[in-house]
């Protein structure tokens, strides 16, 4: 499987599934990243980690360890 | 017939401008408090319009309705008129923002589902405008089947229109909308809902059976279900599981959902942009963030709030200072001395205005906090220090309370609300007053001039004194790294908190709200000092007070006297022996010394100095005597008394000042020659006042911190643990640091 978290800067791509489940799972649904979803990884911050991505038209910001439980599609 | 009075209940995604839109409509008619048992603000404010009173309640800005703790529970009680003695409001206003609809419409989606009459308010259009996203308004309103209100809360316009819209919702009945969901699932849930309220006699509002079956992290099924309901979860699971083999799988299934209802509801509404474009945010973003110049933004901004909590509080903090010695003065001189008089001054006015001391700082800092919340760059900040505070188990959000905590605990801890996660702010607010605030200042800055050599290194740039300073900073740092480490991994263990964290498009905070936000925690804080810190001082001042003997402290100050009588008559005549003891005697017999002496004596013989005396064994081993142990007790209240306490036991009198320089002077010399009761040596040497600085880097004495600790966690559970678990570790390293440094330094 691919993971958000090996995106490059300025990449697309499709969100497929999530990998583990609990609250942080729940609350990336609530904030819109829902299976089939195009999602773009913007930057990082100055320490490599949380990354910050463009999903449904906003900025919403992750870290490596969260991004790493996404399945994409490129 | 219906009452005059028409509640609304203010929902929406944070950083939509909400609390600006409270603010338009309810003005100053508002009032802050507590939903009782959960730390959830209770904001409340009113306005009239039309012959009718329009009770606005602002609910905790949420970007859904899927409560997972008692917190997250307390907007879905209000909507559904759940909570004691509160119907469900008339109706709910939906405020989003009009530039990032489709995220802000999956509350849109869940608030309908409450079936309550709604009204939307589409705020921020003139930025929606500017960066070409074209919405139909009217065709929104008839798609959704409520009124909706194109605003913009920050320049206060169309809020005429939003409070017609509200008042003709009230008189009409809401439409019924779509529900997202497929087939399968409202018959499940419809058949839940029955067998819940045949089986269990518990009739649930649909919403939140659904929920019931859509949440599946337990909470709701906890909070709702009997604990000896076996057969309905089991019920509930076979729901979820058949749900999930015909397609519907949860939790994901109601994000599917609900953003296929936002596709289809926006899909001929909205017009954006196909290609990118480069906004303003985007442009602020890329030097804000930006690897190298958005960490030097970021310590320029820190560098500016720091030393604005200094310096522009300072003269805030002398005329409060002036202020209170003023009253103190008009008071004194108006009573006759004695015990009301001393209550009253250094007691009630003494006491409270060394809490009040603290108001230009806390001010100051939350028009800050507010400025960088209201701008957007708040989270920007969190983002970029993530990393760093991630190493002890916390996450970029707790990085601005606990850097504003080298200030002062206290606006420390009141900002950790911005942190979302349960424990991480408990951590954060437990381990915030560790952080030298500025009230420790004066008690490092006596006790290193007085007994820390001005060696110098480097060419005379580092200071052995300067290095010492910043060595009681660090202990404090270390302390709360270590605190943090060990309660992430016992008392507040726990999944690792998320950072989902939203980075809101940039724009101008309203002067309003940052003034709002501003009078809001600094009455907060008034509202604590006046009541509980009030209490506290006024019972430390009776021990110090209480019991008066004036003929004990009479027979002691005449048999001091004598005792110099009977030298200078033992010592041989004309001998400089003699005519020293002479000029004691003349000192001793100034109206000023007999001033200073009985007050030292009356504190040494008052409660307090007694219970200096009885713990003198436990401070011993620290290297301190029962002065300095009832000092320690007096400043309870409030650590930076101590210095003061000790003025006063040192003979200083009671007018001592500590922050005049000549003053200051007076009692380093006091404390170098201070000496030990039985053996005559010196207590005061370079070990004990490190032990003393040590201890007072880690202690907890500031009854303000503690009652705010107590007022953002409802209970009193956290500051007593903050008491107990700081005053241990203050007392441990306290002794550590005597009895190594003794060893060095004999």
């Amino acid at each position: 499987m691919i993971s958000l978290e090996t995106l490059s800067v300025g990449q697309t791509a499709k969100v497929l599934r999530f990998a583990g489940g609990g609250d942080i799972t729940q609350r990336l649904l609530e904030m819109g990243v829902t299976p089939g979803v195009d999602i773009r990884l913007v930057g990082s911050a100055p320490l490599g980690d949380p990354l910050e991505f463009e999903v449904r038209g906003y900025r919403l910001c992750l870290r490596r360890s969260e991004a790493k439980k996404i399945e994409i599609q490129t | 017939m219906k009452s005059s009075t028409i509640r609304v209940a203010l929902v929406g995604n944070p950083n939509t401008g909400k609390s600006t839109l409270f603010n338009d409509l309810a003005g100053l008619h508002q009032r802050v408090g507590n939903y009782p048992g959960v730390t959830v603000e209770k904001k409340t404010g009113h306005y009239q319009h039309a012959g009718f009173t329009f009770e606005v309640i602002d609910l905790p800005g949420t970007y859904s309705l899927a409560p997972r703790s008692p917190d997250e529970m307390v907007a879905v009680d209000v909507l559904l008129g759940r909570r004691a003695g509160e119907s469900a409001p008339d109706i709910v206003l939906l405020i989003v923002d009009a530039t990032n609809l489709q995220r802000n419409f999956y509350l849109v989606s869940q608030v309908l589902s409450c079936g309550l009459p709604t009204v939307v308010a589409l705020n921020m259009v003139d930025i929606a405008q500017e960066r070409g996203i074209e919405i139909d308004v009217k065709k929104l309103a008839a798609k959704l089947g409520t009124p909706v209100v194109a605003i913009q809360a920050n320049r206060g316009q169309g809020i005429p229109e939003l409070k017609a819209a509200l008042l003709s919702a009230s008189q009409s009945t809401p439409a019924k909308s779509e529900n997202p969901f497929p087939a399968e699932f409202i018959d499940q849930a419809l058949g839940l809902s029955s067998r819940l309220d045949s089986n269990l006699k518990l009739p649930l509002p649909l919403f939140l059976v659904e929920r019931l079956i859509l949440d599946g992290n337990g909470y709701l099924e906890d909070q709702l279900l009997p604990i000896n309901a076996h057969a309905e979860r089991e019920y509930l699971q076979s729901v979820r599981q058949s749900l999930s083999q015909h397609g519907f799988p949860i939790p994901a299934g109601e994000a599917m959902a609900r953003y296929a209802w936002v596709g289809r509801t926006l899909e001929d509404v909205v017009r954006t942009p196909t290609e990118r474009r480069l906004t303003l945010s985007d442009r602020i973003d890329a030097v804000l963030v930006h690897k190298l110049w958005g960490t030097l933004v970021l310590l320029a901004v820190m560098a500016l709030l720091f030393s604005s909590i200094f310096q522009f509080a300072e003269p805030a903090m002398s005329w409060v200072d002036s202020g209170v010695g003023w009253i103190a003065d008009v008071v004194g001189s108006q009573l006759a001395p004695g015990a009301l008089r001393s209550l009253l001054v250094d007691g009630v006015i003494g006491g409270v205005g060394a809490v009040v001391i603290f108001l230009p700082q806390i001010l100051i800092l939350f028009a800050f906090i507010a400025f960088l919340e209201d701008s957007g760059y708040m989270a920007r900040a969190a983002y970029l220090m993530d990393r760093l505070m991630a190493g002890v188990g916390l996450s970029g959000r707790s990085f601005i309370p606990l850097l504003s905590s080298f200030a002062c605990a206290v606006p420390g801890i009141m900002s950790a609300r911005v942190i979302e996660n349960y424990r991480d702010r408990l951590v954060t607010m437990l381990i915030a007053p560790l952080m030298s605030c500025s009230a420790r200042l004066p008690v490092y800055v006596i006790l290193i001039s007085a007994f820390v050599p001005s060696h110098h290194y480097l060419g005379g740039i580092v200071g052995l004194q300067g290095l010492t300073l910043l060595a009681m900073y660090l202990v404090g740092i270390f302390a709360a790294v270590g605190v943090a480490w060990v309660l992430k991994r016992t008392l507040l263990r726990g999944e690792t908190p998320s950072f989902v964290m939203e980075l809101p498009s940039y724009k101008m905070p309203s002067l309003r709200t940052v003034l709002f936000r501003m009078a809001e925690r600094g009455w907060d804080f008034l509202y604590c000092a006046g009541t509980l810190i009030f209490s506290i001082t006024i019972i430390v001042w009776a021990l110090a007070y209480y019991p008066r003997s004036d003929s004990l402290v009479a027979e002691t100050i005449a048999g001091q006297r004598e005792q110099l009588a009977a030298e200078i008559a033992a010592a041989a005549p004309d001998s400089s022996a003699r005519n020293s003891l002479l000029n004691k005697l003349e000192e001793f017999d100034q109206q000023a010394n007999l001033t200073q002496l009985e007050g030292s004596l009356h504190q040494q013989y008052s409660f307090l100095g007694r219970a200096g005396r009885l713990i003198e064994p436990v401070v011993r081993p620290l290297g301190w005597d029962w002065r300095i142990g009832c000092a320690v007790i007096a400043s309870f209240p409030a650590r930076e008394v101590v210095m003061g306490v000790l003025g006063v036991i040192y003979n200083l009198g009671t007018d001592w000042d500590v922050s005049v320089e000549s003053d200051q002077s007076q009692l380093r010399d006091r404390l170098k020659s201070a000496r030990w009761d039985n053996s005559g040596e010196k207590v005061y040497n370079l070990p004990v006042a490190l032990s003393l600085m040590v201890f007072f880097a880690l202690c907890a004495q500031c009854a303000a911190t503690l009652s705010v600790i107590r007022r953002e966690t409802n209970t009193w559970r956290w500051p007593l643990f903050t008491f107990a678990y700081m005053t241990g570790l203050a007392y441990v390293a306290a002794l550590l640091t005597y009895q190594v440094a003794s060893r060095i330094w004999v």
